[in-house]
């Protein structure tokens, strides 16, 4: 474990002080590039009124991963039990994926009344094609002679779903939701960035715009920290998912070097 | 003769036709019996339909035309009839235990109920002591007795196998040969056997049946009058020899005239 955590902690250490040295020893000033001491002063003395931003963007981070979870993988067995029903609504799914959501989040900004709603409707739409593309393919991807034994045995269809169909499509499922974890943040934060600083609450997009129509720069950088975090994060708790869920038996978890 | 032909058959096979779609024949013109309690395999070179004879048993696939009758296909009890597969084919997420228990709980058997059977079928084929471990913990041999557990755990009435040991090196090959004639002769089951090892098929059968490719048809039928129980010493003994050669020269006068395959 250990050997695997410290050279990625060297490196971003190394990176840090670099960083430093280089704002102090150049006289960069604060506005142009802050040093990390300062971001990380600037943090803790806004940290009260920034977590309630933070707050906001976690929501809608995870508000949109969960309903795309659940979206992705009912269409998903939707589109398993029912070919005709997939070619016909799977050409909507590729639109809403190819279409870029910053080119979209201002319509539905005007459409969806509600800021937070909307919001969390452009993250959602980033975050649910991989999952479901993902889930449609493992739903298909259990071995041909298992299905045969399942037919051998004249197992019923709610048997052939839980047992066999839904832990082949597990590690596919999974994969699409380590994609989606990132993208739900990315699509929040796109979103929050469209809809700029409009409506009571906000998040940390809003509040890196407000930082910058104001010039502060250090408050930028303490923003961005905690979007960076969050984004470490779900990628972290996601690997340890697929880990716990796949750890035993499938080759992308029992293949790790530890 | 250790066919026992006054019994009526268990499997019979009349006159059966298969092709897929509109390719060319696979299986053509095949009669064939197989009696409660029998070993017999089914021995030629790949492609020549031997594991489509299993399907067709196993009511996997229908017959294009002629009559085929056998436990699977008359609506009774679907565990009567069971599959061992060239690979091992178990559910790599679930535990030894699990997979072995899957015929059963298809049947509706709860796990606390199925342990006993479950426990003694692992016993039986040298796994009691690794019930938890899952697949990707087992060697080839292993995760083919943990295949051969599961098919044994209904007590079936017709075992039908297509290759298990093809894949194994030639010691895992001979002991799971020699269990396997055991495990058959105490649960008194019906037993077709697919190979393509003239060893294997005289080791373990009392009657081999010789196919030939395109279309897949019987060319021969070779009887292996040996007693059960069949030993290592019967692999090093000159009965074994002369039914080796026996079946070889069938095997070859069978493809006379035939393209090797590339």
């Amino acid at each position: 474990m250990s050997s695997r955590v410290w050279p990625g902690l060297a490196s971003l250490i190394l990176l840090l002080l670099g960083w430093e040295v280089l704002v102090r020893w150049a006289e960069i000033p604060s506005y142009t590039l802050p040093a990390p001491s300062l971001v990380a002063r600037t943090l803790v003395e806004n940290f009260s009124s920034l977590a309630g931003s933070w707050w906001f963007t976690l929501k809608i981070t995870f508000g949109a991963l969960a309903l795309a979870c659940i979206g992705g993988v009912l269409i998903a067995a939707v589109f398993a039990l029912s070919p005709p029903l997939e070619r016909a609504l799977f050409p909507v799914a590729v639109i809403l994926q190819v279409t870029p959501i910053v080119a979209v989040a201002p319509l539905i900004l005007i459409y969806v009344e509600s800021t937070a709603a909307a919001l969390l409707l452009c993250a959602w739409i980033v975050a649910f094609f991989p999952i479901l593309s993902n889930t449609v393919v493992g739903l298909r991807a259990a071995e041909h002679n298992l299905r045969d034994l399942f037919r051998l045995y004249r197992a019923t269809p709610v048997q052939r779903l839980r047992l066999l169909l839904l832990p082949s499509a597990l590690p596919y499922f999974v994969a699409g939701l380590k994609i989606s974890g990132g993208l739900s943040l990315i699509g929040a934060v796109t979103a929050e960035m469209v809809a700029g600083t409009a409506g009571r609450e906000t998040g940390l997009a809003s509040r890196i715009l407000e930082a910058s129509f104001r010039t502060e720069t250090p408050k930028m950088f303490a923003a961005l920290t905690l979007l960076v975090a969050t984004g470490v994060l779900i990628f972290v708790a996601f690997n340890a998912l697929s880990r716990v869920l796949l750890g035993r038996w499938h080759a992308s978890e029992s293949g790790r070097i530890d | 003769m250790s066919s026992p032909q006054h019994s009526p058959p268990l499997i019979s096979l009349r006159q059966v036709h298969k092709r897929f779609g509109t390719g060319a024949p696979v299986l053509q013109d095949i009669n064939l019996e197989l009696a409660s309690g029998e070993f017999v395999s089914l021995l030629g070179p790949s492609g020549c339909g031997k594991s489509t004879i299993l399907r067709l048993v196993s009511g996997l696939e229908p017959a294009s035309s002629g009559e085929v009758r056998a436990p699977a296909l008359q609506g009774g009890d679907a565990a009567q009839t069971a599959f061992v597969f060239q690979e091992a084919t178990l559910m790599p997420w679930a535990s030894v235990f699990d997979n072995v228990w899957l015929p059963l709980r298809l049947q509706g058997v709860s796990r606390s109920a199925a342990a006993p059977l479950v426990r003694q079928m692992l016993a039986r084929v040298g796994l009691a002591q690794t019930e938890m471990a899952y697949p990707a913990e087992l060697s080839g041999g292993m995760k083919m007795r943990a295949s051969i557990a599961r098919a044994l755990v209904t007590q079936p009435a017709v075992l039908l196998m297509d290759e298990p040991f093809a894949a194994l090196d030639e010691i895992t090959r001979q002991k799971l040969n020699s269990d396997l004639l055991e495990w058959w002769q105490r649960q008194r089951l019906a037993a077709l056997f697919v190979t393509h090892s003239v060893f294997e098929a005289v080791f373990l059968s009392q009657r081999v049946i010789v196919m030939g490719a395109r279309p897949g048809r019987i060319t021969a039928e070779v009887t292996i009058d040996e007693p059960y129980p069949r030993t290592a010493a019967f692999r090093n003994s000159i009965d074994y020899a002369r039914a080796c050669q026996a079946l070889s020269q069938a095997l070859e006068s069978a493809h006379q005239g035939e393209v090797a395959e590339p």
